[in-house]
């Protein structure tokens, strides 16, 4: 659960807040947004979103702990999500995950020492027909060979 | 008008029940009780536990009585063999994630589950356990959180946020993760219920159908103080007390059993049992000057607000910081009496205060921490209250010394703190600390008794009472709210007035934390309901009626009380041991 220093919320953040303030189904979307900014909810953001939208931090937290999206510690980045949906996970996810652990020295939901990546599993990316498939800050990478990783990974 | 009512059939036979009620509630008008974990009377259907399950007629479907409407010329199976197999698969899958240490469990007994697996004669784990957040919360020091017992029924959440409207509960997570917490991780992020807004009402306690939240136990404590021959120790019993504890032992609901009580208190080993409605008239004398000096003299501001509730106090600090001002600064009747019992009952007994040991039995898990909550509950130089103890430890206390309950002789109290007016008994429900303080106010601007000291308007389970009292011409505008979920109607009023420069909607305002009052506080025995309320409630007006002195300032030991020792109220000496004072704090500092 971590902070950032230095707190001031974003332009970006502030302008949507303004937008959305006063809609129904604001705090997810204000939620969305401040991931978008930040990478994850910092504590501290929340309490201070808690306080500009009149929202009991319980609430927060009960959304942002409810949906896999939001997360809630800092992350790389770069974020490498392996899908482990049903396709992928037959052709090979696992080894994916296993040979990136074994290149970049962190597992799943970790984020390497320099913090340049994180990685993730998901679930289906939607293009089930190129299995196993990994994506890199959303470029989709299909028909993964483990040989091809480091490859991949240099180009970040 | 009379209420639309609607014909069914439950189990082959024909019902007739008010329409709009749901099939729970309509099988329990019928006499069948249909089983539920989360469905509490006090709180909406969430549909959580899925035990109250039912069949329509004709349709194969299992439908949640909880949240199902009854409507005209249904036919509802309740229980068949399809049902009760599926009842018992639903409880053994809850108890996969429940562990077995009943016995070191202090809901042991009168725990619902428990209840249910042995109605369900369940005597084997058809299913892998796995038990998840085994870290204890005892921040508070008033309740403790064990998400590792909680079976996610969600009352604790649905009381603490929607009734109370604290939210220091929350659930946290999704599926086999999710867990019931403040916001924040207790085993990740050190985020704890101390660090939250609670406000330790304890009403999660009071709902909670498992020992997952439970009153902070100090029975062992005060056995060891009881032990040590040095201690000179006293006890006091709150209002609520007397009409609940019965229900532990097999008593109808709202019996009057006070002086049994300071019988039991002896034997437990007290050496003086004193009455915090002893406290409670003190309070009201200081509260009702109060209140005259600033209705009448114009000396402070208005509204007046009560300020007996240690949760309410613990709120406004919290969420309510533009209330401050308007407080009462009188310290609840327990602290008063424990300010009392170290400094006046110490003179007058040539008792060294430092031996003196107050404990207070309390209908309340809050007053565990009111009783160290700032530097003016160490007004006589020591701690004033000890240590605070719920009418649920003190029951348990009174089955460990083997006491025949029942069967005690009554007894009186140490007259100096324990004799009480009327006003002082009904402190414990909702509007009765008004009632009180009207009756002495009146008295002590037209220098007379009302003519009937029962103030209708002010009583009852309505969540805000507002009304008008007449003091010989001058109309006093009063507000009664009850459930910390009913006080923000009263209070936006107040604060918009203030905000506006506008006059005030009330002068005088109470507020008690819990639904109904202390008859139905954190630290009351389980099971409560309005019908329990209303009886418990009963219970006091009754006492009321069978004190000769009704009113507080009539008591003759508090006039004793202030002749000898306090001088005048509102007095230096009554500033320094009776009165507080107030901070806006701050939830979530990490």
């Amino acid at each position: 659960m971590e902070t950032i220093k230095n707190l001031e919320l974003t332009p970006g953040l502030l302008d949507y807040i303004a937008q959305w303030k006063d809609k129904p189904g604001n705090l997810i979307m204000i939620l969305h947004k401040a991931q978008e900014e930040y990478g994850f909810i910092p504590r501290n953001v929340a309490f201070k979103l808690a306080e500009v939208l009149d929202v009991p931090l319980a609430k927060i937290y009960g959304v942002i702990t409810f949906y896999h999206y939001f997360k809630l510690e800092k992350r790389g980045k770069n974020i490498i999500a392996v899908c482990m949906g049903t396709a992928c996970y037959l052709k090979g996810g696992e080894d994916i995950i296993k040979e990136l652990e074994t290149i970049l020295g962190v597992g799943l939901n970790d984020m390497t020492p320099d913090g340049k990546f994180s990685v993730e599993a998901v679930r289906c990316l939607g293009c089930c027909g190129l299995a196993p498939v990994m994506s890199i800050n959303g470029t989709v990478y299909g028909k993964l060979l483990k040989s091809q990783l480091p490859e991949i990974l240099s180009k970040y | 008008m009379q209420a639309k009512t609607i014909k069914a059939k439950i189990n082959d036979k024909n019902v007739r029940v008010p329409a709009g009620l749901s099939i729970l509630d309509a099988a329990k008008q019928a006499h069948i009780r249909i089983p539920t974990l989360c469905k509490h009377p006090d709180l909406p259907a969430t549909a959580a536990c899925g035990l109250c399950i039912v069949k329509i007629k004709g349709s194969k479907k299992l439908l949640r009585s909880c949240c199902t409407t009854l409507e005209d010329g249904m036919e509802i199976i309740t229980h068949d063999p399809e049902i009760v197999e599926v009842r018992k698969t639903v409880l053994e899958l809850i108890l996969s994630n429940h562990p077995n240490d009943c016995l070191q469990c202090g809901r042991s007994y009168y725990c619902e589950l428990q209840k249910l697996t042995a109605d369900f004669a369940i005597q084997e784990e058809l299913f892998e356990k796995v038990i998840k957040n085994k870290t204890k919360d005892i921040s508070t020091k008033s309740i403790v959180l064990e998400p590792a017992k909680c079976i996610k029924c969600g009352r604790c959440v649905e009381v603490c946020q929607q009734i109370q409207d604290v939210w220091a509960l929350g659930f946290l997570g999704r599926g086999i993760h999710m867990r019931i917490a403040p916001a924040g991780d207790l085993e990740t992020a050190n985020i704890n219920l101390a660090d939250s807004p609670c406000v330790r009402c304890g009403q999660c306690s009071a709902h909670c159908p498992t020992g997952a939240i439970f009153e902070y136990d100090q029975t062992e404590s005060t056995w060891a103080k009881l032990r040590d021959e040095n201690n000179y120790c006293v006890a006091q019993i709150a209002p609520a007390v007397r009409v609940a504890i019965g229900e532990s032992f097999g008593y109808p609901i709202g019996t009057n059993l006070t002086k049994k009580l300071y019988a039991v208190l002896r034997r437990l080993g007290f050496k003086a049992v004193f009455d915090t409605n002893f406290g409670a008239d003190v309070t009201i004398i200081e509260e009702a000057t109060e209140f005259v000096q600033r209705f009448v003299h114009k000396k402070g501001p208005l509204p007046l607000i009560t300020s007996c509730c240690p949760s309410w106090v613990d709120f406004m600090e919290k969420y309510i910081h533009g209330a401050i001002e308007f407080f009462s600064s009188c310290k609840s009747p327990h602290e008063m009496v424990g300010a009392l019992a170290k400094t006046y009952f110490a003179e007058k007994n040539k008792i060294d205060p430092k031996r003196i040991f107050v404990v207070s039995i309390m209908p309340c898990t809050a007053k565990k921490f009111e009783i160290i909550r700032s530097k003016e509950m160490f007004s006589s130089g020591q701690q004033d209250v000890d240590l605070s103890l719920t009418t649920r430890e003190l029951a348990r206390m009174i089955r460990q010394a083997g006491i025949d309950f029942k069967n005690l002789p009554d007894e009186e109290p140490d007259h100096i703190l324990g004799d009480y007016a009327g006003g002082g008994t009904i402190f414990g429900t909702t509007g009765g600390v008004m009632e009180a303080a009207l009756r002495t106010a009146y008295n002590m601007i037209t220098q007379e008794n009302l003519k009937n000291v029962e103030i209708d308007m002010v009583r009852g389970l309505q969540g805000v009472k507002e009304g008008t009292i007449n003091i010989k011409g001058t109309q006093v505008k009063v507000a009664v709210a009850h459930g910390l979920g009913n006080v923000g109607y009263v209070m936006n009023k107040v604060l918009e007035a203030k905000k506006n420069g506008q006059d005030m909607p009330y002068h005088f305002i109470e507020v008690m934390a819990c639904s109904g009052g202390c008859v139905a506080g954190g630290g009351q025995p389980y099971g409560v309901t309005d019908d329990l309320r209303i009886k418990r409630a009963q219970g006091l007006y009754q006492d009321d009626r069978d004190q000769k002195v009704r009113c507080c300032h009539d008591n003759p030991y508090i006039q004793k009380l202030y002749d000898e020792f306090l001088g005048k109220p509102l007095s230096e000496k009554s500033h320094h041991l009776l009165h507080t004072s107030y901070i806006a704090r701050k939830s979530y500092l990490k």
